[in-house]
Formats: structure tokens, sequence, C-alpha cells
């Protein structure tokens, strides 16, 4: 019993990371109906800076993810003004194709400049450490990771749902020539919303190097559990892609202690599949 | 009367189809001319590209489902053929065809529920099958889990489907391929059900309205594309000799799929062939001019052009086509007074 709560208990850790992640894909899915395909080497990038601030200038991720989350705020950014913004109002197969030349690039030259070798930050300050509670284990870098997580996707859903900005946020989401005829400039909104999805998931990644190898094939995997997350929570639902992401990483760590580590993933999209089956807009979708 | 009326003028649909037919003729000639190793394999993967999009083209293009599980189609012909002839011993043949039928039938069971979503809830889905299949077939050791499968020595000929000495063989045989899924995609386009496939994209409830089971459609379209993917995907495992599920059942050879038929002008004919012959070189000569620089030089090329290509122009190379050719026919027919060039 203990080991079935602890093997829950990691997985709701890593759940809370997807979550975030999944967030940041969300936002820009939700507003500008747009598949970023290279979500997942944006956490990349992320986990590179904050590992090159740690490894060269001795930054913690605990301070890094903030740079980590900045400079992946400006990628998005770029990503919006340089490519997105060609695609918007075309077949939404271009912008993921566009993404997806995107995401071939990024891994590209992080592999040209930085190697294939897989590089983990150790004797940081979270490094190692763990928290002890009853029976129960909790490594502290997944943990604080996880509090993180739930603190940033709790400010991005109350930014989105409770503030002026998150009101035009949702009217450009809704109908956006309506919203450009009451005067917001969507323009803004769409730069600031790619610009934020991308700080969620720099936030992410900033922190992961002090528990998990950076290499650039990283990204893929988290950047396709971010994509099951947010159809699995329903179309552009903040809540719903944060109760997703925990079901995720509950049922891939349940999976893979119980069955068997290959079969992980196998679950995590069988999982997916039986959730769309059964309510084909997602768990709290409409 | 009605036949006179309908053959009057030579029209430009007639001359685009002329061109085409030429290039065709002239594709089987091309050994005759050069037999250099590079060239021929950069045409027999053109070959190859251009059959796979086109395979995608049916329920892509025409039916309008944007799938990206066809890699798991494919990777069921590349198995068929590869098992019949490593595990089994035998010829390809047999393996072929099991494999062909084998992926119609997946392909009609998982897509049967997919079909009931839509939009990126249909695209993910299919992303999600592609992992589980991937993920399978690793562990699965009667098929050779990740080890895969390793040809043994044969015979060349087209008895054990493959050559040595030159590639020669294996370009008249992607050629086959190619002219075999052309042409079946060329009768189902001007056949009733190219226009049941079309009138499912164009509107899936007004199609049914009118009397269309859009789900019958959808079904035998996804069954034909799954079938023509085995197909390509029995000739890949031939000629590269070996099989593991990451080199034919992964994401990125779904997208190649997706991306050559888009580049090219999905929904078209010519399309897929258009962006095959775009593609392909590309790919190949950014890897033989900076592959052997290491670290993706490549494919941050590809990347680039693959992002500038999509957003230059999202309807394909069929796109950059039409506007040379109104361009060209605009000024001809401002002349003549003729009726303007209807873009279909």
């Amino acid at each position: 019993m203990e080991t079935f709560i602890q093997v829950l208990i990691d997985g709701m850790l890593s759940g809370m990371v997807y979550a975030l992640v999944a967030a940041g894909l969300c936002l820009i899915w939700g507003v500008m109906d747009v598949i970023n395909f290279a979500h997942g080497e944006y956490l990349m990038v992320a986990m590179y800076v904050s590992y090159w601030l740690g490894f060269l200038a001795n930054v913690d991720p605990l301070m890094s993810t903030v740079a980590a989350g900045a400079f992946v705020f400006v990628l998005g950014v770029l990503t919006y003004k340089l490519i997105i913004r060609f695609t918007i109002g075309k077949p939404g197969l271009v912008a993921l194709l566009a993404t997806f030349g995107l995401a071939m690039f990024l891994k590209n030259v992080c592999m040209n400049l930085f190697s294939p070798n897989f590089r983990i930050l150790s004797g940081t300050f979270l490094s190692d450490k763990t928290f002890h509670l009853g029976g129960l284990i909790f490594p502290v870098p997944q943990l604080t990771a996880a509090i993180m997580a739930v603190i940033v996707v709790g400010l991005v859903y109350a930014l989105v749902s409770g503030t002026r900005f998150g009101w035009a946020v949702q009217a450009t989401a809704m109908d956006r020539d309506a919203a450009e005829l009451m005067g917001i400039n969507t323009e803004r909104i769409y730069v600031l919303v790619f610009g934020i999805g991308g700080a969620c998931v720099g936030i992410a990644g900033g922190i992961m190097p002090s528990y998990l190898a950076v290499h650039p094939e990283v990204g893929s995997m988290f950047g396709l559990i971010a994509f099951i997350c947010v159809a699995m929570g329903g179309f552009g639902s903040i809540p719903g892609a944060f109760l997703a992401g925990i079901l995720v990483g509950v049922v891939e760590s349940l999976a893979g202690f119980y069955i068997a580590p290959v079969f992980k993933y196998i679950a995590v999209f069988g999982l997916y599949l039986a959730v769309v089956f059964l309510r084909p807009k997602g768990i709290l979708g409409w | 009367m009605v036949n006179s009326l309908q053959r009057k003028a030579f029209t430009r649909k007639d001359a685009v189809w002329l061109v085409f037919l030429a290039i065709l003729a002239l594709l089987p000639l091309l050994p005759v001319v050069t037999a250099n190793s590079f060239r021929m394999h950069v045409m027999i993967l053109i070959l190859l590209f251009a059959s796979m999009a086109q395979a995608w083209n049916i329920i892509g293009g025409y039916c309008g489902q944007v799938s990206f599980g066809h890699s798991v189609f494919f990777g069921i012909g590349a198995y068929g053929a590869g098992m019949a002839v490593v595990t089994y011993g035998g010829l390809p043949w047999p393996g072929i065809l099991i494999g062909m039928i084998v992926a119609a039938i997946v392909a009609v069971i998982i897509s049967y529920p997919c079909f009931k979503l839509s939009g990126h809830y249909f695209a993910i889905a299919t992303f999600a099958i592609v992992e589980i299949f991937n993920r399978a077939f690793l562990v699965w050791d009667w098929i050779g889990g990740a080890l895969g499968l390793d040809y043994p020595l044969a015979d060349e000929g087209l008895k054990n489907l493959m050559w040595h000495n030159s590639k020669v063989g294996y370009y008249y045989c992607a050629l086959v391929i190619f002219v075999l899924i052309f042409g079946i995609v060329r009768w189902l386009e001007s056949n009733r059900f190219g226009y049941y496939m079309r009138a499912v994209r164009e509107g899936q409830e007004t199609a049914e309205s009118l009397g269309v089971n859009s789900t019958a459609v959808k079904l035998t379209a996804m069954a034909l594309s799954a079938a023509m993917a085995a197909i390509c995907g029995a000739f890949f495992v031939q000629y590269n000799l070996r099989v593991d599920p990451p080199m034919v059942m992964s994401l990125d050879m779904s997208m190649k799929f997706v991306l050559v038929t888009i580049l090219g002008g999905s929904g078209t004919l010519v399309g897929p062939l258009l962006g095959a012959a775009v593609l392909i070189p590309m790919q190949e000569y950014t890897r033989a001019l900076w592959g052997g620089l290491g670290g993706g030089v490549d494919l941050i090329v590809f990347g680039l052009l693959i992002i500038l290509m999509v957003i230059k122009q999202p309807a394909g190379m069929i796109g950059i086509v039409r506007d040379v050719r109104s361009w060209f026919f605009k000024k001809r027919d401002a002349a003549k007074g003729d009726v303007p060039y209807d873009t279909p």
C-alpha cells in the first residue's frame, strides 16, 4: 500500500510539471487555434539556458528558471512575429507544419552547438535532497518543480480569467473581429499570449536540469505529452489541461511501476484515446 | 452531337496532362542517361515519397481527414515483407500482400472510433496511435523487437526483389509503384467514389443529407490509403534491407507523408509528385553537402526551408504553378477576350 501511494505521489509530482508545460500550449491553442509543434523544443531550449547558467556562471536553477522563462518569452514573441503571424487565417495544418520546421531547426541548432550528449547539473541547491514524511519519500527537486508549476498555472489562470487583459484574451479567442471592433489590439494579444505560453514552458524547463538530463531530444516527448494533456483536458481549458496533466503523470508512473517501463507511454496514449472516445471534446471541453 | 460538342478545342487542361504524360514516358529512360548511383538514389526516393504522399492524399487531400498515423501502415507493410524474408525465409511477395491486407484491416479498426473525433482531436489521436504502435513493436519479440530485422543476402533479381550491384532495378520497381498508385488515384478522381470523398471533405453534413454514407466513404478511403502506404513500406524495407520500429513507425515518418503532400498541394493529382520532386532533392542534397559537417547542419537548413515554403505558399507548389499559369494565360486571355481562367 505504501509503495502504491509512493508511486502515486511520484506520478502526481511529474504530472504537475506536465500540467505547466501543457498550460502554455493550451493558452496558445485556445486563443489562436494554433498547434505549436515546437513547444517541446521550447522546453529543451529553456533547459539548456538553465543548464549553461548553472554550469558557467554557477547560478542555481531556482534562480535561472526566471531567466529561462524570460528567454522563452522572447523566443515565443519572435516565433509569433516571424512565423505564426503569416499563418493566421490559413488552414490549421499550415501553422502546424511551420512549427514542425521550427522544431527541427531548434533541435538541430542545439545538437550542433551543444552535441547530443546528456548533461545534468550536479551540486545544485536542490539536487539529491529528499524530504521524508511518514514512510513516504519526496524528492525535493521534483517537489519544488511541482509546487512552482501549481503556482504558475494558478497565476496564468487568474490572469486569463480575472484581469482586464485576460478578458481581452478571452474576447479575442471567441471572435477576433468582434474583439477588434471593441477596441482590443488583437495583434498585441496574440504576441503576448504566444510569449506567455512560451514563458510557462520556459519556467518548467528552467527548473528541470537539477533532476533531469538535458539533451536535444528531451523536448519531443514532453511536447507530445503536452498535446495529449491539452486535448484530453478539453480545447483551450486551462483547468482541464491541469487535471489531464496530473492524470497523465499518475497513469504514466503507475503503468511504469506495475506493468513495465516500456508500457508507460502506451498507457498514457491509450488513456488519451479512451478519454476522447468517451468524451470527444475532452474532460472539461464543451 | 454531344460527342462533337465535348470534343471541342484542345484545352489547357489537356496540355498540362500531355506534359505530365510526357514526363511519365521519359522517366523509364532515365537510367540509360545516367546510372550514377547517388542520382539514382535521389530519383528512387522521389518516386517512393511521391507514392507515399499520393497514398496519404487519398484520405488527407481528397477526403479531408488529416491523419498523422500513416507511418503505422507504412510500418506494417515494411514488417510484412521483412517477416516473410527474414523470419520465414521465403520470398517477399506474399509478405507484401499480407502486409497490405493487415494494414487495411488495422486502418479500419483504428479509424472507426477516431472518425468520431473532429479537427485537432482527430490529429492528436492519430499521433497517439503512432506512439502506441511504436512502443508495442519495440517490445514485441515475435517481430524482432527493438533489434529489428536484418535481411540475409540473397540472389539479386525480381524474384527476391533485391539488387546489389546497381540501383536501376530498384528504380524501375519504384516507378511501377508510382504509376500504380497514381493510376489508382487518377481513376478514383473521376470516379463516383472520388466525388463522394470530396463531398465529405467539403461538408460532411451536407454530403450525408444528400445520401452519402460518410462513415463508409471515409473508412474505404482510409483502407485504400493504408494498403498503398503498406506497399511503399514494403519497398522501403526491400531498399534498405533492414527494418526496426523507429525507422518506419515514427512521428517523423508520419510527418513526411503530410509534408510532401501539403508542400506539393493536397487534393490534387500532381501535388504529391511536385512536393516530392522539391522536398527530396532538398533533403538529400543538403545531407550530401552538409551532413558530413556533423551536428545536423543539413537538418537546420531543411527546417528553415520548410518554414519558408509553408509560409510563402500554403497551397503548396501547385499554388505556384497555378499563379504562373494564370498570370501567363490571363495575358493571353485578355488579348483573345476569352473567359477568365477558373481556378479549381
